[in-house]
């Protein structure tokens, strides 16, 4: 188990309290003029050496993605954006980053926003975090009543604004150019990529956005040094993360870890264990619903870092985990999971906005065993049309989840689901509306 | 994507009242001169806030025209976000999270509790016209699973009774304290907590 010393969020269950005087006694805002006294180049060079990778999902190196914005400050500003529309299913780790570690947050935008030269920082939280909101809000207020932000902020010489943006509802926005557009008035959808933000951003200026918890430990990496960060996990997944493991666990909590942390200790040892015991395991969704999920038999030896989890063609994600115990229904867990896509997508792309419907409905009608034979390959089929043939990957969020389900659970599938195909004629399949275009005799 | 359409009664007019007017400001100022329209979706949670939660097509022409935008901008953002309710609801709104994580801890019992104490369907005022509840995507808040929201605040660590109880308080005009019902604080591991033990209750 990490060592309580290592622990970035020393107040990760408000023993102490998130206002300024507190938040110093745990180190925040002691020396950040000796930060940034050391230089951009510097601060770049120790979060590239901590390979500290964002925190928000993709877990695309934080160093590099900082060192794309321009170095020199064109005729259009720069902007730094923080991610805080939380709202992956099984992730609720940045909620309490604002709540009650805010200063860890400002002080890291401030640190931030000096490395990508940026005056302005807004902060996009979703719409139904507005309490916590609001006590970031409040952290925010005092941090100007100190003089730890506004002009020639904590004394670092550098002129900081922060200003929050609540969402409205829309997990779409989570996705970083979605969230764009949405911080510029409009409806949330993605635009493609390139030209990235970093050059083209926010009201068409470069743009950094970064995930709330990537922010919140950069001033502890840069105080500690990124050898240490480094030292923690294993190379290319280091440091520590936030783990929510919530579901059918007898403690459902939130707990900072080192990375690559065996899944079963967290299970075991934080989360109190499974309801009724190891043995009652199910399946373990380890990074957020639109990660595959992972079986009981593999979950025994399973660490929980970006790379193991790839090897396992699932995913770290955003590290929330949802274990899944035997007393429920695989099958009905995803058909909800696919109701959850088919509510959330954003509309832009054909093989999405239709395609999560598909999904949803072939699983509802799988839980109740209504489907054919042919149609569990159909749903493969199905979400092979969606992943890769959209603008962001939301497509590839909302089908991964029944890839898994697929993969690993479709004997259990075929079981319930053995009623003979309705259309018997092979070489016609019914749902392509383009049916003229595979048939030879036509084309 | 979810279906939503304005409501068929509609107020003739809108403004904003004078406090709503001074919040409206503060937020314009927070965006770049000309990037005004940036300030949209915050315009539109004042005038739910103002207007019994709920945004009547009158206050999305006042908001285009007081950020000097068009119209058809304004009702495609109140119309894609799903937080704006386009048509009246209760004073107090509630939302229970029914998506997988809330799910398989038992948030079928909270839609029960829900539909014994306000309506049969979603979306419907209760008798006393107070209330209204619909079912709704991750609130992120899954490790205090299941849970609701009304108006802003969490109930988290619900059951069906706690729920009725809760339910019960808001019908009678009362409002019941947010946060976790099984008395733990925030998202700690309850009775089971084996890190930053030095900091606990020091």
């Amino acid at each position: 188990m990490l060592k309580d010393q290592d622990r970035i969020f020393q107040n990760l269950y408000n023993d102490k309290g998130s206002d300024v005087s507190s938040s110093q006694e745990r180190g925040d805002w002691v020396n950040t003029k000796e930060i940034t006294d050391k230089g951009r180049d510097w601060i770049i060079n120790e979060i590239k050496e901590s390979q500290l990778r964002g925190r928000g999902g993709a877990g695309f190196p934080t160093g590099l993605k900082w060192s794309f914005a321009p170095k020199e400050v064109g005729s259009r500003p720069h902007y730094l954006v923080i991610n805080g529309d939380e709202s992956e299913p099984g992730t609720c780790k940045d909620r309490d980053i604002l709540r009650f570690e805010p200063h860890k947050l400002i002080e890291g935008c401030l640190i931030a926003s000096y490395a990508v030269q940026a005056h302005v920082c807004y902060i996009y939280i979703r719409g139904e975090y507005f309490v916590d909101g609001q006590k970031l809000q409040a952290a925010i207020d005092e941090a100007y009543e100190k003089k730890l932000l506004g002009k020639n902020a904590a004394g670092t010489g550098w002129d900081l604004d922060i200003y929050i943006h609540y969402g409205a509802g829309a997990y779409i926005c989570g996705e970083e150019t979605a969230l764009l557009e949405s911080l510029e008035g409009k409806k949330g959808q993605p635009r493609l990529k390139p030209p990235f933000p970093a050059l083209i951003g926010l009201y068409g200026c470069p743009t950094i956005i970064n995930n709330v918890e990537t922010i919140a430990v950069v001033p502890t990496i840069l105080r500690r040094g990124g050898k240490w960060f480094a030292s923690l996990g294993r190379e290319k997944n280091t440091g520590t993360k936030i783990f929510c493991i919530s579901g059918n666990v007898n403690n459902p909590c939130n707990v900072e870890e080192e990375m690559s942390i065996p899944l079963k200790e967290l299970i075991e040892v934080h989360a109190g264990g499974v309801i009724g015991g190891w043995d009652n395991l199910q399946a373990v969704i380890p990074g957020g619903s639109s990660m595959p999920l992972i079986p009981k038999e593999k979950c025994e030896t399973l660490t929980m870092d970006f790379d193991s989890l790839m090897a396992e063609k699932s995913g770290l994600g955003t590290a929330g985990i949802v274990v899944i115990n035997k007393d429920h229904d695989i099958i009905k867990c995803m058909a909800r999971i696919a109701r959850f896509y088919k509510h959330e997508s954003c509309g832009q792309c054909t093989p999405c906005r239709e395609g999560s419907g598909w999904m949803w409905r072939m699983l509802e009608r799988m839980a109740k065993g209504d489907a054919t034979k042919d149609e569990v390959d159909m749903l493969g089929d199905v979400t092979n049309q969606i992943a890769g043939h959209t603008i962001c990957a939301f497509g590839e969020g909302s089908s991964w989840p029944v890839q898994g389900l697929l993969r690993h659970f479709k004997k259990e599938i075929e079981k319930r689901n053995n009623l003979d195909p309705i259309v018997q004629k092979k070489n016609n399949i019914p749902y392509l509306v383009d049916q003229h275009l595979l048939d030879k005799k036509n084309a | 994507m979810s279906l939503r359409r304005p409501a068929k009664d509609q107020p003739e007019s809108f403004e904003f009242n004078a406090s709503s007017l001074e919040a409206a400001n503060v937020i314009v100022a927070k965006y770049p001169e000309g990037k005004q329209q940036s300030a949209v979706m915050a315009l539109l949670y004042i005038a739910q806030k103002q207007n019994n939660n709920w945004i009547p097509l009158a206050a999305m022409k006042y908001i285009a025209k007081f950020l000097d935008m068009p119209y058809i901008k304004v009702y495609e953002v109140a119309t894609f976000y799903t937080m704006y309710n386009l048509a009246p609801v209760g004073k107090y709104f509630i939302q229970v999270c029914t998506t997988t994580p809330c799910m398989i801890r038992g948030a079928n019992q909270l839609v029960e509790a829900c539909k014994e104490k306000i309506s049969e369907n979603e979306c419907e005022l209760s008798n006393d016209k107070s209330c209204s509840w619909m079912e709704v995507e991750c609130l992120g808040a899954c490790v205090n699973a299941p849970m609701m929201q009304i108006n802003d605040d969490y109930y988290e660590d619900l059951d069906k009774q706690k729920t009725l109880d809760i339910l019960d308080k808001i019908l009678n005009g009362e409002t019941p304290k947010p946060g976790s019902y099984r008395g733990r604080v925030n998202n700690e591991p309850e009775n089971n907590r084996k890190t930053l033990m030095d900091l606990k209750n020091a």
